[in-house]
């Protein structure tokens, strides 16, 4: 540690720091453009210079200046305003004064610091640089005129995204960024350059000219178009939601968000349904709620409880699965699963589906094990903190399965179950790899628990991880990694087949004569049986709407507060941003007013009373954000035979990153990002 | 002295004829009513009136959705939406004013960094109905290219002072 004393203040830091950091830690802010703390220094825009004592007598840039033991720093004298002074009139010799029609207006960092230290007027007087706009794909507008050259977009691009894509080229006044031949960002992260812009070179393409920060209304949230659980800020105005930004969370998401979870909010405003439909005559037509719910329950009487079954969608927050849980409980029914792929998960302790390292875990991880899963695509923040250990430390990273690339050295061990087979009696080199390995991971998919032989592919990697080392009273090394942000909630609540019930496959082909499908569109619909009455309760009209006898129109998550369980068992609630469209209801409240038409009134008449409900069905309910670590304590291996495993590859579980629920299909953003980015890779795989 | 002297003022009416004398003087020297409606009296160039919404000279109009007078007015008379044009620039979809709510501070026009906003020499718009007075992007635009010379005028007199 180094006693560094700023502005009279005097700090202990790390040794090792920049005086950047000393001064943060002394609660002074340094103006600043190109340093950013989670990528590595540049010290160019020259904005961070302050004072040092003994040094040389000259502004330095406390970016780039490592602390020493007894160091004295000034941050406010006369040279020191005078050399930002001068660096501000620098950085506004070339950048345009088009603020007015500059997205990045009332939230940029060059307006705010030329407040502190610009000059009203300027100097210039000789023709100012126009550079050519570029062309960077159909996420991130691009006005270069404006770019100040901090390079945070080409270093978080090639450190953080690990998608070497933007530079520099030529040099002094005539630097230029961009992608040297023109082509479209290939980064799932490429959204996060719009927030590490300082100012508006780099802007939200679909967000162009909306709104003004400062009109918009701010909520904060968590994210479920992966089962990553990122925390967001919903930024409204009026009924619409008009961006979505990632939050601050360094457990979860550090401060970066997915493309998907960021510009797939155009599809919360297409292909909703607003008003309970009802099936006569052959034709969906629309209806009231109590003629809706009068079309159930009379459909209802006479059924038999084992004859009804209900599935939850992925998107369903933890209060609406409960509800539908107790309702088909009191119905009689047993018929309930929430694994729309058929995912082979065992749900007897908590420890066989969830994420147990934890994601801020990995970064103490020194050897990665990756099975059936394509994280770039299923889970790109995760991905994204995969990477940063590998960038740390050059970790091994073996790879089982059919994955691209995932931005850091992988190494390929086969395609199929078999290779897990070989790992567990090490006659891959790998095995060794892993057996040295204080704290290795395994990473296990969903692309892995689908086939026949999900269990035993589930219990080998449990076995692997056993036999490697993973599983001791320190550290828990088997991770399960979802696709889906209700899954873990679902399971944790136990929305699956009861005593004799009947799971996903034994509900479809006429298993059941009444199905209830919450937000469940991402199974093959057409295996219905014929004769079976679908109700539909969701907020889009897609595949479980179309095969519909009524539909009751639900809440998208921003439009409810909802809790959810991320991949890791961490439970986060999301709040109401906006309120559903025309007659929709949050989810759990249109589950109680039915429950009151069927005969069977649920026992909780507000949030807070189900939410205690909640914690009654499993106490993690009430640990509502933050997560401890867990060491595992019991070995016993789930079942299922570790032996079994099969010679077929195993599939992706996520085709297409950019269109994997209602609300991205039905994007006409992630529309064009699909063509931008999968079909010319699909058509070049042809 | 000073009873009897306040008496015979007050028995000769001498305050009285005093401000009959005075009446008397106004009958002699111009009149300063005006027969409103055919005669008008002069406003200054900053007179701040009915709004309009300016073009440039070659047609295209100004306003580039900046919001700052929307930011700026302190009644939120102002709505303003925003997309980019068809030829990719930032341009309002739909401008509204309230003059019912505008209290007729002239900030909007002086927050406008491109003179699109500006409040013109027009007083006289009052309307049968409340309706008329919600200003639509139209309805401004029109009063613009009706008041477009005045406008002009008043701004380059007062150019000088700003």
């Amino acid at each position: 540690m180094a006693k560094v004393t700023v502005d009279g203040i005097e700090v202990e830091v790390p040794n090792g720091s920049s005086v950047l950091q000393a001064c943060e830690a002394a609660g002074i802010e340094i103006p600043r453009f190109c340093y950013h703390e989670r990528l590595s220094v540049a010290g160019n825009c020259r904005m961070c210079m302050v004072e040092i004592e003994k040094a040389p007598p000259k502004p330095h840039a406390s970016c780039a200046f490592p602390v020493n033991d007894g160091m004295v720093v000034h941050t406010d004298t006369p040279m020191v305003r005078a050399a930002r002074r001068a660096a501000m009139e620098f950085l506004l010799i070339n950048h345009p004064l088009d603020c007015p029609i500059c997205d990045q207006g009332g939230e940029c960092d060059l307006q705010d610091q030329a407040v502190a230290y610009g000059k009203d007027g300027s100097r210039y007087a000789e023709n100012k640089r126009a550079v050519k706009d570029k062309n960077i794909g159909p996420l991130v507008q691009t006005v270069m005129t404006r770019c100040i050259h901090c390079t945070r977009c080409i270093r978080f691009i090639t450190e953080v995204a690990g998608v070497p894509d933007l530079g520099a080229t030529a040099r002094g006044e005539n630097m230029e960024v961009g992608t040297y031949v023109q082509k479209a960002l290939g980064s799932e992260l490429s959204g996060n350059l719009i927030d590490l812009c300082p100012v508006g070179a780099l802007t939200s393409k679909p967000y162009a000219f909306t709104a003004r920060p400062w009109e918009l209304r701010k909520t904060d949230s968590v994210d479920v178009l992966d089962a990553v659980g990122c925390n967001i800020r919903v930024d409204t105005r009026g009924p619409e939601v008009l961006r979505i930004l990632p939050r601050l969370n360094e457990d979860v998401n550090e401060e970066w968000l997915g493309d998907k979870s960021r510009f797939s909010i155009d599809g919360l405003k297409r292909r909703r349904v607003d008003t309970p439909w009802v099936k006569r005559d052959g034709t969906l037509q629309k209806a009231t709620w109590p003629a809706a719910f009068a079309a159930i329950a009379a459909k209802l009487k006479g059924v038999a409880g084992a004859r009804i079954g209900a599935i939850a969608g992925d998107l369903c927050d933890a209060e609406s699965m409960l509800a539908l849980k107790d309702l088909m409980a009191s119905l009689g029914s047993q018929n309930l699963d929430c694994r729309q792929d058929g995912a082979k998960l065992d749900a007897a302790r908590r420890d066989f589906y969830v994420f147990n390292s934890s994601i801020a875990g990995i970064e103490e991880a020194d050897a990665i094990l990756i099975v059936g899963s394509d994280p770039r695509h299923e889970a790109p923040v995760l991905n994204a903190r995969i990477r940063k250990r590998f960038v740390a430390g050059n970790i091994p990273v073996g790879v089982i399965g059919p994955t691209g690339d995932l931005t850091y050295k992988t190494q390929h061990l086969g395609d199929t179950p078999s290779v897990l087979a070989a790992l567990i009696a090490g006659s891959l080199p790998f095995a060794e790899v892993l057996k040295a390995a204080k704290k290795p991971m395994i990473i296990l998919g969903q692309g892995a628990l689908v086939g026949i032989d999900g269990a035993a592919v589930l219990a080998a990697c449990w076995q692997l991880a056993a036999t490697v080392g993973a599983l001791s009273a320190e550290w828990h090394g088997f991770n399960v990694l979802h696709t889906a942000a209700a899954r873990v909630g679902a399971l944790d609540l136990g929305f699956l087949p009861g005593p004799g019930g009947k799971d996903l496959a034994g509900m479809l082909g006429g298993g059941v004569d009444v199905l209830w499908l919450l937000g469940a569109d991402e199974f093959d619909t057409s295996k219905i049986g014929a004769n079976t009455f679908v109700v539909y309760q969701g907020h889009h009209g897609d595949a479980g709407a179309a095969r519909a006898d009524v539909i009751l129109p639900g809440a998208a998550y921003t439009e409810k507060n909802g809790t959810y369980v991320n991949t890791e068992g961490r439970v986060q609630r999301g709040q109401l941003a906006v309120y559903p469209p025309g007659e929709a209801r949050e989810d759990w409240k249109i589950l109680r007013a039915f429950s009151e038409v069927a005969g069977h009134p649920l026992p909780y008449d507000d949030l807070a009373a189900l939410r205690a409900r909640l914690e009654q069905v499993n106490p993690v309910f009430a640990r509502v954000g933050f997560l401890p670590r867990f060491a595992c304590t019991d070995q016993t291996a789930p079942v299922g035979n570790p032996t079994l495993a099969s010679t077929t590859p195993f599939p992706l579980a996520v085709a297409n990153y950019y269109k994997t629920d209602q609300i991205s299909r039905a994007s006409p953003t992630m529309t064009i990002c699909t063509e931008t980015y999968v079909t010319p890779k699909l058509a070049a795989a042809e | 002295m000073g009873f009897l002297d306040r008496t015979a003022r007050a028995m000769l009416l001498g305050e009285l004829l005093s401000g009959m004398a005075l009446t008397l003087s106004y009958l002699f020297k111009p009149k300063v009513t005006i027969n409103y409606p055919y005669e008008r009296g002069p406003i200054g160039p900053r007179f701040k009136g009915e709004h309009a919404l300016r073009r440039y000279p070659n047609g295209e109009e100004r306003c580039i959705a900046c919001k700052l007078c929307e930011a700026v007015c302190p009644a939120q008379a102002i709505t303003i939406e925003a997309e980019p044009r068809e030829d990719g620039s930032r341009r309002t979809t739909r401008y509204d004013i309230d003059m019912t709510k505008c209290i007729y501070c002239g900030l909007c026009e002086e927050a406008c960094p491109v003179d699109a906003i500006v409040e013109g020499p027009n007083f006289e718009f009052a309307t049968e109905t409340r309706e008329e007075l919600f200003y639509n992007k139209n309805k401004l635009l029109a009063n613009g290219d009706r008041w477009e010379a005045e406008i002009a005028m008043r701004l380059e007199l007062d150019a000088p002072y700003r």
